[in-house]
């Protein structure tokens, strides 16, 4: 595979000026999990001008609700859910430092937008690939929102987790160009 | 008169426990195989990594017993109770729950059910969907899938206009899985229910995912010949593996139809992710 870069958290805007569209990247550091319920309470919280309960200068927010744990293991099965849910929310956690996201599917306009306008990143991970994504973690804690059973924020030491840059700082997007390259439709999409 | 056959609910709740264990921790070899036959056709580098990241996630989680997916599912029932069957030490309905419960404890499960309004946990992944049919005999197929919340949110049910045609709803279902995009976790199985009513169009396309990945609808007629052709639309698209690109979308689609109303045609689409996890077994 073309391209493969190791990549440290926290990020550096350099680390992530050097990151392009279809890059594959091996992650390694922490990164916070939080999806639907603990993004409405971050931003709830900076709604009101309260401290985040973990700092999002250069972090990465992986969307993320793993398995419990069994007896003896770091984590259960983890992997990716949808981002798209997050994309009303994430505009505001870019505008406060937060430089890198973990997830699956598309993102809106406005996030696209943002991500440029920051210099982040919007990683993708493989989707229903969890056994095999639990392998690159090594610890794991609760931090945050604990009440959220699966949905806490749980801050995650990854090694080597296996990414894609979907979409880059320069505002390019993985999905997009791949329909381009690999699409053989018939009809145009007009009148649809 | 036949005799009445007895089961007892505990032999239901141990089987339904056993097959949301069992189908959470192991692909079945139908979506394994579609899975490798898709690997013979795909081009796009990062589309046959996801595809063999699909084949050696499997066989971690059927060596390890660690869920194939952090989704462990909303879990869905279908039964096909025998009108000859009478269920005995206590209720059907309560049985199946106790069995869902069981097995999202012993396989420590993400607990994925929540209220809709305040999203508070049930705690237990019950209460599961269960949809009952009463058939002739004295058996009981009890089937258990546990559906991703992902591909869910990308399926749909449109009531078209009657005259639509087969082309139309080759059209309807291709822009369908072209919005989802990489969504829904693709390589996707297409379940398609067509006809019916609103609520049988959404249940009989949910059914046709029971199939095995890519066996073609039993009349061999126009259902079948509308899978080929959905197929073949749907893989022009170049979403790929993943989103990534590539010729391997879907893997399959499974329509199943029902006689309508004159002035309707309902055509739903569930969107099934790779990860297509369901058991079923018979008493």
């Amino acid at each position: 595979m073309k391209n493969v870069q190791r990549v440290e958290t926290p990020l550096s805007p350099d680390a992530v000026s050097r990151l392009r569209c279809g890059d594959r990247v091996l992650l390694s550091g922490f990164v916070y999990t939080a999806r639907d319920q603990a993004h409405r309470r971050m931003f709830d919280a900076l709604a009101r001008g309260e401290v985040l309960p973990f700092p999002l200068e250069g972090q990465v927010i992986f969307y993320a609700g793993p398995t419990p744990a069994p007896p003896g293991a770091v984590i259960g099965a983890v992997g990716p859910t949808t981002a798209s849910r997050m994309d009303r929310y994430t505009p505001a956690l870019l505008e406060r430092g937060l430089r890198g996201m973990i997830g699956k599917g598309k993102r809106s306009a406005e996030v696209v937008a943002a991500i440029r306008k920051h210099g982040a990143v919007y990683f993708g991970a493989m989707g229903g690939v969890a056994a095999l994504l639990s392998r690159c973690v090594r610890e794991a804690s609760v931090v945050a929102y604990g009440d959220l059973g699966p949905e806490a924020v749980r801050k995650l030491l990854v090694e080597e987790f296996p990414l894609i840059v979907v979409n880059d700082r320069e505002g390019r997007d993985l999905y997009e160009e791949a329909v381009r390259t690999f699409g053989r439709e018939r009809r145009s999409p007009a009148g649809t | 008169m036949p005799p009445v056959r007895e089961i007892s609910a505990e032999t239901i709740t141990e089987t339904v426990r056993k097959l949301y264990l069992l189908t959470n921790v192991s692909l079945g070899g139908d979506v394994r195989d579609a899975v490798r036959e898709g690997l013979k056709r795909e081009t796009s580098p990062a589309g046959r990594d996801a595809l063999e990241k699909i084949l050696e996630n499997a066989d971690i989680a059927e060596e390890t017993g660690i869920p194939i997916c952090q989704d462990t599912g909303l879990p869905i029932v279908f039964l096909e109770l025998g009108q000859d069957v009478h269920v005995s030490g206590g209720d059907l309905g309560a049985a199946v729950q106790e069995g869902i419960r069981r097995a999202s404890r012993d396989g420590y499960f993400r607990k994925s059910v929540c209220d809709p309004l305040t999203r508070e946990n049930t705690g237990d992944n019950t209460p599961a969907v269960v949809h009952t049919e009463i058939v002739p005999g004295d058996g009981l197929r009890i089937a258990v899938m546990a559906k991703g919340g992902g591909s869910e949110n990308m399926s749909s049910v449109d009531m078209m206009l009657p005259g639509a045609g087969p082309e139309g709803i080759r059209d309807l279902v291709v822009e369908r899985v072209r919005r989802a995009g990489p969504n829904p976790c693709p390589p996707v199985i297409v379940g398609v229910g067509i006809g019916g009513s609103l609520e049988r169009a959404a249940l009989i396309s949910k059914k046709a995912l029971l199939r095995p990945v890519g066996r073609p609808h039993p009349s061999g007629g126009p259902p079948a010949l509308l899978e080929r052709e959905i197929l073949e639309g749907i893989n022009r698209l170049g979403i790929g593996p993943q989103g990534y690109g590539g010729a391997v979308t879907a893997l399959a689609v499974h329509v199943e139809m029902e006689p309508c109303h004159l002035a309707s045609l309902p055509v739903a689409v569930t969107l099934q992710c790779h990860a297509a996890r369901h058991r079923e077994e018979t008493l």
